[in-house]
């Protein structure tokens, strides 16, 4: 008995916080016929946040997958004096808010500071265009791909890759041939994660980027605009293409988690 | 010896002098890199809006906190979370348990879809919520604009954290203390409270932290639901990008400063909870 009761309270919670908001919306969208989605998301405005989107968030996740793997490198094959300082810092965005993120990077870089004062100097803009909103996004999701590998490296232990050096293999070599092939599963799935991460990032981008429609609206910015502008089923339409995108996201990482994997 | 190795990779020979001392060269430069990037893009930001918050001193630091609107702001972020926190432990324990020990079909689904909130963008998720909760619910049940709103956007986002910390303790847990309480004539709440829970503790806490971390920091998904009502709806995130918005950065550091602070103490809080609870189990 007390199980059916446990059963129901957890799904009617999950039911109400969850699956049916996101289910309503995709109802909504949808319950107008598919043409009206279509119109709504192949307005000029439309396609450009989706270009501004894709661009920033290809930038952000190659930036971080370099940085990632190079930094799971570093914390779980050498040593060095001040490694738990920098595995401690790798989390410090998780607990600031994307506010803060955004007004963080307007203070350091923006025309009124004084890095900002050399890279306007120098004709580059860094706040109010790509390259803030990049570094906005960098900024949110740097410790997926890291944390992703981290514990598949560790568990891997490196005595392949030692192997591989005493039989004269490279550096290179024996990452790509050894190590990248043992954390393929992992890394896709810490991929996957910045990406989704990257796609939706609201807030800090929302600071950053001057919401400029056309120019630096992302498809999340989109999504508000036209919100608070009561063009309500564009708003639909570009909030289930996110959720879509999000629940993809999901179905590939449990594919992809490292738990499966192995 | 090497000479198989070598020649399926076609490695000049003359390399193992080079690949010894390789090793050597390259933590040095890329640590060097990785801590320039972590620097450009993290730490010197957070730290120039650190400073920027507390160059006027304590007594300028602590009026511009407390200015009616940002002390109201700053009330309803770390009263919502910490009620966010408290539902999450309770809800969040009782959604691991089911996942883990109850069995029904569509189980593995549901394991899944808990970590949507994750994974959707916030502003979708504020825009979802006003859909079945706001001016034309077809629940009849409008919280737009209310702070009841505002909780419900928060227990949206940090849903998966006490589920995801609670879930592995309870599947490694071993059974025999539970069966032996259960010979022994506990009913199932005692066997509950005095075997089980205590286990759970360390991973609760931690996963209520967490949520904690995420709530008061959150923005996205307040913005369209709350309404951002000063002295009302408005949360500390709200309130700090309305200064952003008026160009008082200044005031704006000062309140993101003191959300920093919160963040950090309780994130040295959770740690000392961990290295307690590792030390005890």
């Amino acid at each position: 008995m007390a199980k059916y009761l446990l059963r129901a309270i957890a799904l009617l919670y999950l039911l109400f916080l969850l699956i049916l908001p996101v289910g309503l919306i995709v109802w909504q969208t949808f319950g107008d016929g598919l043409q009206n989605v279509i119109d709504a998301l192949t307005s000029e405005e439309a396609i450009h946040a989706f270009q501004v989107t894709l661009q920033v968030a290809i930038w952000a996740v190659v930036l971080n997958t370099v940085f990632g793997v190079g930094v799971a490198l570093l914390l779980t094959r050498t040593n060095f004096p001040g490694k738990r300082l920098l595995n401690a810092l790798i989390d410090l965005p998780l607990a600031v808010s994307p506010v803060v993120v955004g007004l963080a990077l307007i203070l350091a870089y923006g025309r009124y500071s004084t890095v900002g004062g050399w890279l306007e100097n120098a004709g580059i803009q860094v706040i109010f265009s790509i390259p803030g909103m990049v570094l906005a996004t960098v900024f949110v999701s740097l410790p997926l791909v890291v944390r992703a590998i981290v514990p598949v490296l560790e568990e891997m232990g490196d005595d392949q890759e030692q192997a591989a050096r005493t039989l004269g293999a490279g550096g290179w070599q024996t990452f790509r041939r050894i190590t990248l092939p043992g954390i393929r599963s992992a890394l896709g799935y810490g991929i996957v994660l910045c990406l989704a991460r990257a796609l939706g990032e609201y807030g800090a981008v929302a600071v950053v980027s001057g919401k400029v429609v056309g120019e630096t609206q992302t498809l999340t910015l989109f999504v508000e605009e036209r919100y608070l502008n009561y063009e309500v089923p564009a708003a639909f339409a570009a909030a289930t293409v996110l959720a879509l995108l999000a629940v993809g996201s999901l179905l590939l990482t449990t594919l992809l988690r490292p738990k499966d994997g192995n | 010896m090497s000479t198989p190795v070598l020649t399926q990779a076609g490695a000049p020979t003359g390399v193992p002098a080079s690949a010894r001392r390789r090793p050597r060269v390259g933590p040095g430069l890329g640590l060097g890199l990785a801590v320039l990037y972590l620097s450009l893009i993290v730490l010197f930001p957070l730290t120039v809006v650190a400073w920027k918050g507390v160059e006027g001193g304590a007594g300028a630091f602590w009026s511009a906190v407390t200015t009616p609107d940002s002390w109201a702001a700053l009330k309803l972020t770390l009263g919502a979370s910490a009620l966010v926190a408290v539902i999450n432990v309770v809800m969040g324990t009782l959604i691991a348990w089911v996942l883990v020990r109850d069995r029904f079909p569509g189980k593995a689904l549901v394991d899944t879809l808990i970590d949507l909130p994750f994974a959707l963008p916030t502003i979708v998720a504020g825009l979802v919520l006003l859909v079945l909760y706001g001016v034309k619910s077809p629940l009849h049940l409008n919280l737009a604009y209310t702070r009841a709103g505002v909780v419900i956007a928060l227990l949206f986002v940090t849903l998966p954290f006490v589920v995801r910390t609670v879930q592995p303790v309870l599947q490694e847990l071993d059974r025999d203390m539970e069966q032996a309480a259960f010979s022994l004539g506990a009913g199932p709440w005692l066997t509950f409270r005095r075997i089980i829970l205590p286990n759970l503790v360390p991973a609760m806490v931690s996963g209520a932290g967490l949520a904690f971390t995420r709530a008061i920091a959150e923005f996205g998904s307040t913005v369209l639901l709350s309404g951002n009502l000063p002295f009302k709806t408005q949360v500390a995130a709200v309130n700090i990008f309305g200064r952003i918005e008026s160009d008082d950065t200044a005031s704006a550091a000062a309140v993101s400063t003191a959300l920093l602070i919160v963040a950090f103490a309780v994130l040295i809080g959770l740690d000392l909870v961990q290295r307690w609870g590792s030390r005890r189990g």
